[in-house]
């Protein structure tokens, strides 16, 4: 998963200091693997070196940095450009399936349009798998039937959070 | 290039429930769209809606440049006999008749003479895999079997739209697989549009192209695409 383009999504919705961004993170994405401050900054730091967010200046109190982070127009560009692509369909591609939609979500953008265009991504992987399977050999389509019960199991997932993401908004955004 | 069927905004309810809410779907002819959607979207009254079964409380439905909506029952359920043909979920056979006699039915029921009729029935057999069971009624085969029989009734009088609802919901993965296989090239090769309504995503992989039916609205979500490369097979 991409922290850099997690952290530019977690700016748009408002500028934040770099613990507030850790804490969001950890809190939606973490799955008991917290990101490291060490990361956060790091991260950041390049994220304002390359332009994409712009960091106030020094703020008084505790902690390592106080420094709070704004995203810029070509940050939220980016962001929006990664947001709307859909994931190359993998086995794998499950975490950042969720990432996009808890993003989506958080940010009060269309889930569900992001959603059907997976959607069409996965059937179009499947209509390219089946013709294999129909004209290949035996050996091709045991794998293409592999492949194609990994992006089955994906839409189902893909249909079930459609069916859900308006209980799913009024949680994340609770 | 117009559509070869279309439904344009329609709207029908039951009573107080509506279950279509202003849908759009077109499909060119020979093209096999398949319709997807959860249990109660929608989808398959749509489907009835295209072929005439059911009439919409509101907004258009087109075949081959004609409206058919507005047409009296007669004249639909002629369309339906002659340009339409139906595969259904559980076959729907007549169980007092063969095999033979359930293929060659859409055409006794055009007014072609018996002998003729079960001519044209007959080549079904070999191409479906069906040899020798053409004397069995519907309570002698097995679900594909019987499946394969109602898929051959449904395009025995080269249909220009073939409307398959579900038509792999009672069999198994494998068996579904040939009847899809067995559908869509016999279609393809008579030209055949096809409407098919289904909510398995690899059924749907049989299309050339996918809309989705929500709350009673189709959205269409993609176009055809080039076979994949066979070193892209590794999932």
């Amino acid at each position: 998963m991409s922290v850099p383009l997690t952290l530019l999504g977690l700016l748009e919705r408002e500028p934040s200091h770099g613990y507030d961004l850790k804490r969001d993170y950890d809190a939606f994405f973490g799955r008991g693997k917290p990101l490291p401050y060490g990361q956060v900054y790091s991260t950041l730091g390049r994220l304002a070196r390359d332009g994409k967010v712009v960091a106030g200046e020094a703020e008084p109190g505790d902690g390592p940095e106080r420094k709070r982070y704004v995203i810029t127009e070509a940050g939220v560009t980016e962001f929006e450009h990664w947001l709307g692509e859909p994931v190359a369909p993998e086995p794998t591609l499950q975490s950042v399936l969720f990432t996009k939609v808890v993003l989506a979500l958080l940010l009060g953008r269309d889930a569900e349009a992001y959603l059907d265009t997976q959607r069409a991504a996965h059937l179009r992987r499947m209509r390219e798998l089946t013709e294999l399977r129909r004209t290949g050999p035996l050996v091709d389509a045991l794998l293409a039937d592999h492949g194609l019960f990994h992006l089955e199991a994906d839409l189902r997932w893909i249909d079930l959070t459609t069916a859900r993401l308006d209980a799913l908004a009024a949680e994340v955004r609770a | 290039m117009s559509p070869l069927i279309e439904a344009r905004d329609i709207e029908l309810a039951f009573g107080e429930t509506p279950a279509l809410r202003g849908a759009s779907l077109a499909a060119e002819a020979g093209e096999v769209l398949a319709v997807m959607g959860a249990s109660g979207s929608g989808k398959s009254t749509l489907l009835h809606c295209l072929a005439g079964i059911l009439v919409p409380d509101a907004g258009e439905v087109h075949f081959d440049g004609q409206r058919i909506d507005r047409l009296d029952e007669n004249r639909r359920s002629a369309l339906r006999r002659d340009a339409f043909g139906f595969v259904f979920q559980f076959g729907q056979l007549v169980p007092e008749l063969t095999a033979e006699e359930n293929i060659a039915l859409p055409l006794l029921l055009g007014g072609v003479r018996r002998a003729a009729a079960l001519a044209e029935a007959r080549p079904w057999f070999a191409r479906l895999g069906l040899d020798g069971l053409g004397g069995r009624r519907s309570g002698e085969l097995s679900g594909g079997q019987a499946q394969r029989v109602a898929l051959a009734r449904g395009l025995v009088t080269r249909p220009r739209v073939l409307f398959a609802d579900e038509p792999t919901g009672a069999l198994d993965s494998l068996t579904g697989e040939q009847v899809m296989e067995l559908m869509v090239g016999a279609a393809r090769e008579q030209g055949t549009t096809v409407v098919l309504v289904t909510h398995e995503p690899r059924v749907a992989a049989y299309a050339d192209r996918e809309a989705v039916v929500r709350d009673g609205r189709a959205r269409t979500l993609s176009t055809g695409s080039a076979p994949v490369a066979a070193e892209r097979v590794a999932p």
